[in-house]
């Protein structure tokens, strides 16, 4: 039986040009079956994403689409959202894309809680390049830029965003399919800024320099470390070995969003019904 | 068997996911890097292959019995 | 005509783009550009628009790029240091084809240069600042009056060919303040929106070009399912490998621009029917060089100006039909020598050009161009 869920894939534009056993495409169905899961409208909807492998998954989805520039999908999304605030927006970007080159949009995101659904494709690498280090490579993991291993600290994103003011912020890998539908889901219901890091395998450019190339091996390593939030906090510092990461729901905090504050803005200066 | 497996054959790259997480050993993937059922009737339908796909090329249904 | 009101150029500028239909501003504050978002800040709410204060000037030329696709007219202002973080989104906006607006207020550059101080040394950064071909609009302004006409102009023109379009103001312009009357709302004339002239199930499709060459892209939101790239596409507007669609789209993207370049072209001459000489010049600078043409004038040297209006496309004709009746051109310009070039191109060795440079800070006093035009008289062909 055809899945509903193809309704939401550019039929044409299919297979995808990923790699074998690439994350992208398992994190990609995610987003739309939390889609649908929200019932949100097709023709209403916009997908925005910045440039490295996982943002070409705009390139595959049915909607209106938007594939800008390396790092800068934010504040895109931000235009689209307050110019036409009836418009769901939902962000596809990378490691690399969200918080190296863009890093400083997405601080400011999240900070101005614009009712934003932002997905963090999160493989450790740039993968597009071929495989250089990015402010998510865990430290000591190889990259191309560090073949000894890399000796910069990673960021946690997810705290990142919490401390930078996003209102939603969650974290699932493609190994926890459905747990990772219900993640996005809960963004898209979350009317502000909403994160959502989905670790997910690139096997080509980090995989193969991590002794880790097979995609389903890669998989299994997210069953074996991640912990749901409730038993990760109740897990003595000990047993929190470096291997080792929380999913679930980390944080989620009503706010006013940046295009009702600004609807304030609009009736104090009287231009309400302009 | 208890289930129907549908395989769109030209989206699927020959991964090796879903024979991987396959509970049955029901699937392999071939000499040209495709996917394949070995073993139909082990199939349990429990659906971790179609799960997993990052290819969205293997559908398993459970069989209506008439 | 409304009645007359003092402001500066910069407020004109906020004035004009709203007049055009602009709903959108984001940016970064920047002197001398800061009055402008100041502007939009105070009056976009006023008219149901929305100012937004970004991160950096790359976030404010991504953020009205978003805005323009989701249908809102929308602009972003800088100068110098700023205008160079918005290149690659400027390009973005190009081969994206979509319609938005840049004030550039220039500054002395390069780098932080001198921030305060006017300057014209951003006239081959608007042509050429972002990477690759494309076709660039650029309108410089003289007065506050024209601050605020060249704005609805730049935001049309941005409508139009659907491209980014370069207001290059500059200091002396942002800055003066003049007594003006504004055009009522209803002389304005406005060019709206492009609308698709097909549905989805009609085979539309979002970047094949109307007759004019320009393309009729549908907003975000109206359910045509679009995909918008900075990658080279076909007029599906998906990413394609092939040269001839890598060629075609860099043609048209120049052509559209082309066929309607005498339109667009906007050029003002003053004394010039009798004239043996010429002064070409443009924005704040052609205020002073006005002066020294009638200084000399007054001392019988038969000289007029040529004023350009839209910088880019540079003004070929006009300046060709002038070099084959000048004995000789003075291009006087506040930097080390950009447009000059564009004007030795297109005299092509008809008639002497010499230039008039000035990069230190201070605009032009009357007398430095009329010593250039006494140089030029002096040496030019007899
Ligand atoms: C301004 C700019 N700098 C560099 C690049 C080259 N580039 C393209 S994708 C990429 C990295 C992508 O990594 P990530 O965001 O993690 O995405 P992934 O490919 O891993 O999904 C880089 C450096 C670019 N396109 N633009
Ligand atoms: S390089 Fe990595 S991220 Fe890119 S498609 Fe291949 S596996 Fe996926
Ligand atoms: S997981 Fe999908 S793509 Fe990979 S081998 Fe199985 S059917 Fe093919
Ligand atoms: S449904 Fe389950 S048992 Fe059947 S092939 Fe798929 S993974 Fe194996
Ligand atoms: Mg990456």
């Amino acid at each position: 039986m055809e899945r509903s869920f193809e309704k939401y894939f550019r039929q044409n534009r299919l297979p995808h040009l990923w790699c074998p056993g690439c994350g992208n495409g398992i994190v990609m169905k995610a987003i739309v079956q939390a889609i649908e899961k929200k019932g949100l409208d097709q023709d209403k909807t916009v997908i925005v994403s910045g440039i490295g492998c996982s943002s070409r998954a705009s390139g595959y989805m049915d909607f209106d689409t938007l594939h800008t520039a390396h790092g800068r999908a934010i504040p895109f999304a931000t235009g689209i959202k307050l110019a036409n605030p009836e418009l769901n927006v939902i962000v596809i970007t990378g490691d690399g894309d969200c918080t190296a080159i863009g890093g400083n949009h997405f601080i400011h995101g999240c900070r101005r809680n614009v009712d934003l659904t932002v997905v963090l494709f999160n493989n450790s690498i740039y993968g597009m390049t071929g495989g250089q280090a990015s402010p998510m490579t865990p430290t000591h993991k190889k990259a191309t830029t560090a073949p000894y291993g890399a000796i910069d600290r990673n960021f946690d994103a997810c705290r990142l965003a919490e401390a930078a003011g996003a209102t939603y912020v969650a974290r699932s890998t493609a190994f926890h399919v459905q747990h990772l539908t219900d993640m996005i889901a809960g963004g898209i219901d979350n009317k502000g800024f909403s994160f959502v890091e989905a670790i997910c395998q690139c096997p080509t450019s980090f995989g193969r320099k991590n002794k880790m190339a097979d995609p389903a091996k890669m998989m299994m390593w997210m069953r074996d470390n991640a912990v749901m939030k409730a038993a990760w906090d109740k897990l003595p510092d000990d047993k929190k070995t470096e291997e080792k990461f929380p999913i679930g729901l980390f944080y989620n905090e009503s706010e006013t969003d940046y295009a009702t504050a600004y609807n304030e803005v609009i009736q104090i200066a009287g231009g309400a019904d302009k | 068997m208890n289930s129907e497996i549908t395989i769109k054959l030209p989206r699927c790259k020959g991964c090796g996911i879903c024979v991987a997480f396959c509970p049955k050993q029901v699937l392999a993937v071939d000499e040209l890097g495709k996917v394949m059922v070995v073993n139909a009737d082990a199939c349990i339908a429990c659906g971790q292959c179609e799960l997993r796909c990052p290819d969205y090329a293997i559908f398993v249904d459970k069989k209506v019995k008439a | 005509m409304s009645k007359a009101r003092l402001m500066q150029g910069n407020e004109a500028c906020v004035e004009g783009a709203l007049a055009a239909g602009v709903r959108f501003f984001g940016g970064y504050p920047i002197t001398p550009s800061t009055e402008v978002a100041e502007g939009m800040a105070k009056l976009l709410p006023t008219v149901g628009g929305k100012f937004v204060q970004m991160e950096d000037e790359i976030a404010s030329m991504g953020v009205v790029l978003g805005a323009s696709l989701a249908g809102k007219k929308a602009v972003t202002a800088s100068s110098g240091p700023g205008i160079s973080l918005k290149q690659e989104l400027i390009g973005y906006a190009a081969a994206a084809e979509i319609p938005v607006v840049i004030v550039n207020v220039q500054r002395v550059g390069p780098s932080t240069g001198q921030p305060t101080a006017p300057s014209q040394g951003d006239v081959m950064q608007a042509r050429w600042g972002t990477h690759g071909d494309h076709p660039m609009i650029a309108l410089s302004p003289w007065s506050v009056r024209e601050a605020f006409d060249t704005a609805v102009m730049a935001v049309n023109y941005s409508e139009r060919f659907r491209t980014p379009v370069i207001l290059l103001m500059d200091e002396i312009v942002g800055h003066l303040r003049e007594k003006v009357e504004l055009p009522e709302a209803s002389a304005i004339e406005i060019y709206p929106r492009r609308k698709p002239t097909c549905s989805r199930a009609e085979g539309y499709e979002p970047f094949t070009p109307d007759k004019d060459l320009v393309p009729n892209t549908a907003n975000f939101g109206e359910g045509y399912h679009i995909h918008v790239t900075g990658l080279i596409h076909d007029d599906t507007g998906f990413p394609i490998g092939s040269p001839k669609i890598t060629r075609e789209v860099t043609k048209r993207l120049h052509e559209k621009i082309d066929i309607a370049r005498d339109e667009i072209t906007h050029v003002e001459e003053y004394f010039m029917d009798d004239a043996e000489y010429a002064v070409v010049a443009f924005g704040g600078t052609a205020r002073t060089a006005y002066e020294a043409v009638a200084n000399a004038r007054k001392k019988g040297i038969k000289v007029g100006m040529v004023r350009l209006i839209t910088i880019w496309p540079f003004a070929d004709k006009a300046i060709k039909k002038i070099a084959e009746k000048v004995k000789g051109i003075l291009v006087a310009e506040l930097n080390y020598g950009q447009l000059v070039g564009e004007v030795e191109r297109v005299v092509a060795g008809k008639c002497p050009v010499e230039l008039c440079a000035k990069y230190d800070m201070t605009i032009f006093e009357p007398a430095e161009i009329e010593a250039g035009i006494d140089e030029l008289v002096a040496g030019g062909k007899a």
